[in-house]
């Protein structure tokens, strides 16, 4: 495991993971900005990310793409490279690097349970783990998405006269809570802030159930009273949220397993609902893995650290740089 | 259970008024026993202190590793939230058991004290976590959800056609389980009686002063001054059965001022301020602190720190109710019970004379050798109303202290700032070193307090538990209201309230003052 440093950089070979500058050969994870970003020379990550990449940041953000499916082996020198489902979001992936019999795991962002907008997640046996660990606290035990979604229907049904305004990111969060909607049997058209529109387009191009969807337009207030919109957590301060009638704003986040946190932001109604992996699923990832040698990044990583030692695990945590805790998902 | 504890989470996360109003009254449209614990709950009249925090600790280790709920207490910044997250639910119980609030309440009252580890964990496991956080909440007394008593007095009369002063006024003479308040509520019975004379009357309180809209629009000869001093505002009930004297909220903190109880004579309400000093000379809230907070004082703190107390106003006079005369008409009233009281516990606010907004300002800023903390202007003719009414009295506060220090040490802040690096420490030069003189956690704006967050979790330079240490480049301007030499801090001062007045930007870190100078700027020995 020598071979990779803090900045997830394989020197040997001039490989980086998930880079926030630009580079000459990058394996990226999944599309959020926080880990796919413009301007390398190779990208290699799944075929869906790379479509990610370039709706967000056009065709030549960068000059080569090597699409892999999950499990597909990419070798440079004596180095194996495969990508494994994630469950985090569309295409994303954890990577495996084989070197000399040893296997090392980068989970990227994952989550364990289940998500019918991307694959699940697989877990890959390894001898070193570097796991994320935005949720690493033992406070963080995710509720089961589909009674925090029921909570969103239901403030509906009561509120026949305010629109509810989710908020949740662009990418990924938009679409899963679109489809818990539908798999709750939520069948009425979604509104979409325009931020969303591509990505949604494409997720529905990809077959993943989102149901019908528009994006908001300057219709008569009233229109859009009983609705609901799904908007970037941005908007929800911005201007752009005050044209609609009685807004009741939601935000659909992990972070809203904490009260004081949905209270600073403005949330009237918190939705727990997280594209990673509570504190338990963490543990759980950890312990399956077989892994002896945990290392920690993005995050709550002091417990998790403290954790680990407890169980005779050699862990440290990785400080990635250009990433603070609390401001991803 | 399941009702209240959904009420306070949606009260918490609510931003609006109306919408308060309009979720208490749903709550409050059925009058039963839950709803009367509820009230009590909510106007803190519950005195429940079941549990303290110290107590709720050592439970929640039994639960879970200390080290990791130290870690997320401090991810989270409060108390009873982090319990109700971590403690793990009895989920074989998850479905429909929940109990109603008055029988939860009523249970945990019969759990003796040798039991609460065993009993208390036991009620804890069986509750969601929403419901652990209201029972935690309840316990520990304090909901702090920005529910004002006004509020719920308020949604009450709207509900059920009253106006809200008939409940304000009735308040504090009514008691729990507020039988003959909810039946007046529902047009049952008629309004229950009160006996005036032997309540707390809620206290008129102050606004601050605008200086730059209030003087231009107030007529200075309609109002009179008084300097504001800096102890315990109280009322004094004074009969000829018995004394009893009420802090500001209402709470009867009579057995900690028995010298007050024992020589007062007459037939009255005061309002006045409660001040520590001989011969009626303020000795400064530092030893005001040393009196407060105590349930009893034994007769050599009585001699140590001499209280006495300061007479803004009064309430009745002979059975009398005087709070619909004027101030002016109310203060002759104060003037002949003073006649007649011969105890030296009690002189009389003296009324500052003054004809012009700008004469006023230098009794404000420089007077009684810095013990009073500004002046209190009021409307000449003022009723005496509850509350803080607008338009009759204003505070007017000394400009504060200020000195420039360098930011050392953060923390995350608690409650509203919870997960922000809100509480500062700072300090100034001893020879090379830092030494720190304070803590401040308010007073900055919210950018202020976006910039300052970002930079220590950018230039940590060290981490000791939950504190962080930071490069040490900012300047904070920190405004106080007084210092004192104080033997528990290294650098031998302690400060009264301080606050983050502005970043200095401007400013390099070698022009910071030494301790020295400080003291000396500041007139410490």
């Amino acid at each position: 495991m020598d071979f990779i440093n803090h900045q997830l950089f394989i020197k040997d070979i001039n490989v980086h993971i998930d880079p926030i500058l630009p580079k000459k050969t990058a394996i990226i994870t999944h599309g959020h900005a926080d880990h796919a970003r413009f301007g390398h020379d190779h990208v290699i990550a799944t075929r869906q990310t790379i479509d990610i990449m370039k709706i967000r940041y056009g065709d030549k953000c960068a000059k080569k793409f090597t699409p892999l499916r999950y499990g597909q082996k990419y070798s440079i020198k004596n180095y194996d490279f495969t990508l494994h489902p994630a469950g985090h979001i569309l295409g994303s992936s954890q990577v495996l690097i084989e070197k000399n019999n040893h296997r090392l795991v980068i989970t990227g962002d994952y989550k364990v349970g289940k998500d019918e907008t991307c694959k699940n997640f697989k877990l890959v046996k390894c001898d070193t783990l570097i796991t994320e660990a935005t949720f690493g606290l033992p406070i963080f035990q995710h509720p089961d998405p589909k009674d925090e979604i029921q909570k969103l229907i239901r403030s509906v049904k009561i509120n026949k006269n305010n629109c509810h305004i989710v908020g949740a990111y662009a990418l990924g969060k938009a679409q899963r809570v679109m489809n818990l909607l539908r798999q709750q049997k939520y069948n009425e058209t979604i509104y979409i802030h325009g931020s969303l529109e591509k990505l949604c387009q494409y997720y529905s191009k990809e077959k993943i159930n989102i149901g019908k969807f528009e994006k908001v337009s300057s219709k008569d207030k009233s229109f859009y009273e009983g609705k609901i919109i799904i908007a970037p957590p941005s908007a929800l301060k911005d201007r752009w949220s005050r044209r609609f009638p009685n807004p009741i704003i939601c935000m659909a986040s992990g972070w809203m397993t904490v009260k004081q946190r949905a209270k600073q932001q403005g949330i009237e109604l918190p939705l727990v609902i997280s594209d990673h992996s509570d504190w338990n699923e963490l543990l759980d990832t950890i312990k399956k893995s077989k892994a002896k040698n945990i290392l920690i990044t993005h995050g709550q990583e002091d417990a998790l650290v403290y954790y680990c030692k407890k169980q005779n695990l050699v862990s440290k945590p990785l400080s990635i740089q250009g990433r603070s805790d609390e401001e991803i998902e | 259970m399941k009702k209240f504890s959904s009420l306070l989470h949606n009260l918490i996360l609510t931003p609006s008024r109306n919408t308060k109003i309009k979720l208490l009254q749903d709550y409050f449209k059925i009058l039963d026993i839950n709803r009367a614990y509820a009230l009590a709950i909510l106007s803190d009249q519950l005195s429940f202190q079941f549990i303290k925090a110290s107590k709720l600790r050592e439970l929640v280790y039994k639960q879970v590793d200390q080290h990791l709920f130290d870690y997320s207490y401090d991810y989270v910044g409060d108390l009873a939230e982090t319990i109700s997250l971590i403690w793990p639910t009895n989920k074989t119980n998850k479905e429909g058991k929940s109990q109603n609030l008055s029988t939860l309440i009523e249970n945990i009252k019969k759990i003796k004290k040798s039991e609460i580890n065993t009993e208390f964990s036991k009620v804890l496991s069986e509750l969601s976590n929403n419901e652990r956080w209201t029972l935690i909440k309840i316990c520990t007394g304090g909901l702090r959800i920005g529910v004002s008593e006004r509020l719920v007095k308020t949604a009450l009369a709207d509900l059920y056609n009253k106006s809200v002063n008939e409940i304000e006024e009735i308040w504090h003479g009514l008691e729990f389980p507020y039988e003959n308040l909810f039946q007046w509520l529902k047009n049952e019975t008629s309004k229950p009686k009160i006996d005036f004379k032997k309540l707390f009357h809620p206290m008129m309180l102050a606004n601050p002063i605008d200086e730059e809209k209030d003087f231009k629009r107030l007529d200075a000869n309609k109002f009179q001054a008084e300097y504001k001093w800096d102890g315990i505002r109280i009322q004094l009930m004074v009969s000829s059965k018995s004394v009893s004297l009420y802090s500001r909220t209402g709470d009867n903190i009579s057995s900690a001022f028995p010298e007050i109880i024992e020589t007062t004579k007459g037939d009255a309400v005061i309002d006045g301020e409660l001040l520590v000093g001989g011969n009626f000379k303020p000795s400064g809230f530092n030893d005001l602190q040393q009196r407060l907070n105590r349930k009893k004082a034994s007769k050599e703190l009585q001699k140590k720190f001499p209280v006495f107390i300061r007479a803004y106003d009064i309430l009745f006079y002979k059975g009398k109710d005087l709070r619909k005369l004027s101030l002016v008409k109310r203060r002759k009233y104060l003037e002949r019970f003073q006649k007649k009281n011969t105890t030296n516990q009690i002189d009389l606010s003296t009324i500052i004379d003054f004809s012009t907004w700008e004469e006023l300002t230098k009794y404000k800023n420089n007077f009684y050798d810095d013990l009073n903390e500004g002046v209190m202007i009021k409307l000449k003719n003022s009723e005496y109303l509850p509350g803080r009414k607008k338009g009759y009295w204003y505070k007017w506060k000394k400009n504060p202290k200020l000195v420039d220090a360098i930011l050392m040490y953060a923390q995350r802040g608690h409650g509203k700032r919870s997960s922000y690096y809100s509480d500062f420490t700072f300090g100034v030069w001893k020879e090379n070193e830092l030494v720190p003189i304070g803590k401040a956690y308010s007073g900055y704006t919210d950018k202020e307090l976006l910039v300052l967050d970002k930079f220590i979790r950018n230039n940590t330079t060290n981490k000791f538990g939950p504190v962080r240490e930071v490069k040490k480049e900012i300047i904070l301007e920190v405004a106080f209201d007084d210092v004192f030499p104080s033997t528990r801090h290294k650098s031998g001062v302690a400060m009264r309230f301080p606050r983050i007045h502005r970043i200095r930007w401007d400013k390099p870190i070698n022009e910071v003052l030494s301790i020295k100078e400080f003291k000396k700027e500041f007139k410490i020995d």
